[in-house]
């Protein structure tokens, strides 16, 4: 009996090793989606898009050094509450808790910023979320990664300048800002301000109340104002609401620029002819013609993999967002396995450091089959921005064709700002930087 | 002077657009003495499914027809499984019990036709100011908008002579009064129940293909229903006729309000200034301007 019983325990012993050694080869990343809710094809786009790329690693590398990813959703609806339960319920996932976390959603990102050192687990709010968040000396487990939305418009006004004829031309032009009134969308008045001032132009700020399904009267002032550009700062709704708006009251669409989530086919579609000419910013392009998609669709998609439920999505402006996503996340991790090991699943700490020690260059681009498709990246300590390029996109009715290179941020003013509003944040929280010279 | 008359009258057609929403509360409260609170996602399911089955391949009526049915189909099973087992139940649990359907009915129709956003042109009418009134009076009034207003127009008539001159529009108002007295004189309140939800859906199709020909057919049409409130907090619960007259004054008063104090408090009042008016409105008259005044005697 004694026996019997010794024999069960060993293989419950032997089956519990057993599952820990496939779990040590898995590397999971805990996802707070979402699919349904106001803000639900943007969240499904770009979660499709990273999922589609973590099993294209899977299926055709085999994972990352034989490290397979395994992923869990959690359902936000861009609520914040939720977010921040879907932290609390994902931290301690898979063999070595969360790896990283995507919000894909600035409140959330803000709700999670004091729990991220806490808990170790890296935030990467890509293309979003805080501003200031950019230096890692005070924020060192959160990543804006790529471009902020301070750089972002100084290519804006960049943009705007070359098509006037350069940059001495905005001298007395006038340019309308059309923004959420949210904190997402009075992030960027400062740096217009400062750039109104440094240009000579006059810039007049606009709310829209959420959701933004009534333009009517802010279009109309618009109208009376007759400024040459208008900065469209929108979400969801917002967006296709601006450009019928725009419309009606006669404005010239190419004389609209967009923020990226004012620039993917789900603000032009329901728009139909009025957002015909619209411009927007990007931090990624749209299409299938490029290498990584093409891996995808042979590796993911015809083999019914996809998570896109609608395939026709798959190279829209969001899908492709999710894609640079996940080659992000899986670079950072592969990174940190250079250090921490190769072929072992990673922390959250560690992660962190892959983060920050990430450098994307354009032969890696190359490698990756992502070539032209997203901004070369190169990360440190200080540095959780990493890019600060910017692409622009015309709507041509159908489609989105690009208009750009790569255009360079003003770093000299954005770096003086995100730095000047650190450190007022780290003098609230009562934050010691980080000394970046002393990082390994 | 030219650009306040071009504001107030682009705030009285977008408040026409509020009044298309509003129609719907107002009939299943006369039917029923209950605010549905599932309303704008009525708006939202009939407008996602109108453009499903035109991506089906459907035509533009034949879409209609279907829709108007999956309308229909809505109703009836609304009445089997939420309403008919609440019969005599206080009027609270009602309300609570369309908060929960507003839910199912959002879930089921992003689950059904997906999260997508889509686009919506009806044939012939695009959102454009009309060049006539551009060139007359240099105020920009546009096409679709005016649409908008007739077809509101049409429907006030046709629910109002429903309402006050046939036999089913006479039950409906008994049982809006009294459900059990109703009952015990002969009104069979299932029926009228199936037909004013078939109704009020074909209402929500309507506004539905309205607001998502204007801003594209996505989960924020349920928002617009936020707008109905203070429209028929004005007009009065029970009254086609005020939630026009309600939604001119919310439409007219939200965009001046926006253009000339908006400024004044740093902009974007949009939002809640419909609500501030409907609360003084309140204080006042808080059966609303058409409304019937209810005497409790204690």
């Amino acid at each position: 009996m004694k026996l019997k019983q010794s024999a069960l325990i060993g293989l419950a012993v032997a089956a519990a090793l057993g599952t820990a050694a496939v779990q040590a080869a898995d590397q999971y990343v805990g996802l707070p989606s979402y699919r349904v809710g106001p803000y639900a094809a943007g969240g499904s786009g770009i979660f499709g898009g990273m999922i589609d790329y973590f099993q294209l690693v899977n299926a055709r590398d085999g994972g990352i050094n034989g490290v397979k990813l395994i992923w869990e959703e959690c359902e936000t609806e861009y609520n914040n509450a939720r977010g921040v339960e879907c932290w609390e319920r994902m931290k301690k996932g898979g063999p070595t808790g969360n790896t990283v976390f995507h919000p894909l959603s600035t409140g959330i990102t803000y709700s999670v910023i004091e729990k991220a050192p806490a808990d170790k687990i890296p935030v990467i709010s890509l293309g979003y979320g805080r501003t200031d968040a950019s230096d890692g000396r005070i924020f060192p487990y959160i990543f804006p990664l790529l471009t902020n939305y301070w750089s972002q418009n100084t290519a804006k006004i960049k943009f705007i300048g070359a098509k006037e004829g350069g940059m001495d031309k905005l001298k007395g032009k006038k340019i309308v800002n059309i923004y959420h009134d949210s904190a997402y969308g009075k992030e960027t008045i400062p740096v217009l301000d400062a750039q109104a001032k440094m240009y000579g132009f006059t810039v007049k700020h606009i709310p829209v109340a959420h959701p933004g399904n009534e333009q009517q009267s802010q279009w109309l002032q618009v109208r009376q104002d007759k400024p040459d550009w208008v900065i469209l700062r929108g979400w969801g709704v917002m967006n296709p609401t601006a450009l019928k708006a725009a419309a009606k009251i006669g404005f010239p669409r190419d004389k609209i620029v967009g923020v990226w989530w004012s620039g993917a086919e789900e603000d032009t579609i329901p728009a139909g002819s009025a957002a015909k000419g619209y411009i927007s910013a990007g931090f990624n392009v749209a299409g299938t013609n490029y290498p990584v998609i093409k891996d995808i669709e042979k590796h993911v998609v015809a083999k019914n993999k996809s998570n896109m439920e609608d395939k026709s999505r798959i190279g829209s402006v969001y899908y492709n967002r999710g894609v640079v996503h996940g080659i992000i996340t899986v670079e950072a991790i592969r990174k940190a396995q250079e250090k921490y090991g190769k072929g072992k699943s990673i922390t959250g700490e560690q992660m962190r450091w892959g983060i920050e020690n990430l450098n994307i260059d354009a032969a890696l681009l190359k490698k990756l089959g992502a070539e032209g498709f997203m901004p070369p990246l190169k990360m440190s300590c200080a540095n959780h921005e990493g890019s600060g390029l910017v692409k622009f996109q015309q709507w041509d009715g159908d489609k989105w064709k690009v208009l750009t290179d790569w255009i360079e941020s003003d770093q000299k003013l954005v770096r003086g700002m995100v730095e000047e509003s650190a450190a007022k944040y780290a003098k609230e929280k009562n934050i010691t930087p980080r000394d970046c010279s002393k990082e390994g | 002077m030219q650009f306040f008359f071009e504001v107030l009258i682009g705030g009285l057609l977008s408040g026409v657009m509020y009044s298309l929403v509003a129609l719907g509360f107002v009939l299943i409260y006369k039917a029923s003495g209950v605010f549905n609170f599932a309303q704008g996602a009525m708006v939202f399911f009939a407008a996602l499914t109108f453009v499903g089955v035109m991506e089906l391949g459907a035509p533009f009526a034949l879409a209609l027809v279907i829709t108007f049915l999956a309308m229909v189909v809505l109703g009836v099973v609304t009445e089997k499984f939420v309403l008919r087992p609440l019969v005599n139940q206080p009027q609270i649990t009602l309300f609570m019990a369309t908060i929960g359907l507003a839910f199912l009915i959002e879930g089921l129709a992003q689950g059904v036709w997906g999260a997508s956003v889509r686009g919506l042109e009806i044939p012939g009418i695009q959102d454009e100011p009309i060049q006539w009134a551009m060139d007359q009076w240099g105020i920009g009034i546009s096409r679709f908008d005016l649409f908008a207003a007739g077809v509101s127009a049409v429907l006030v008539s046709v629910l109002a002579v429903f309402f006050n001159k046939t036999r089913v529009g006479r039950a409906l108002r008994a049982v809006a009064d009294d459900h059990q007295a109703a009952l015990a004189i002969g009104i069979p309140l299932q029926n009228i129940w199936r037909i004013v939800w078939a109704v009020a859906g074909f209402v929500a199709l309507v506004a539905g293909l309205m607001w998502g020909a204007r801003n594209g057919v996505q989960f924020a049409l349920t928002f617009v229903a936020l707008k109905a409130l203070p429209v028929l907090i004005i007009g009065g619960f029970e009254s086609v006729a005020g939630a026009i007259v309600g939604g001119l004054i919310i439409g007219a008063a939200e965009k001046l309000g926006e253009v000339y104090l908006g400024p004044m408090v740093g902009g974007g009042i949009e939002g809640w200034f419909p609500y501030v008016m409907a609360l003084l409105f309140l204080l006042v008259r808080p059966e609303g301007l058409f409304g019937e005044r209810h005497i409790d005697r204690v």
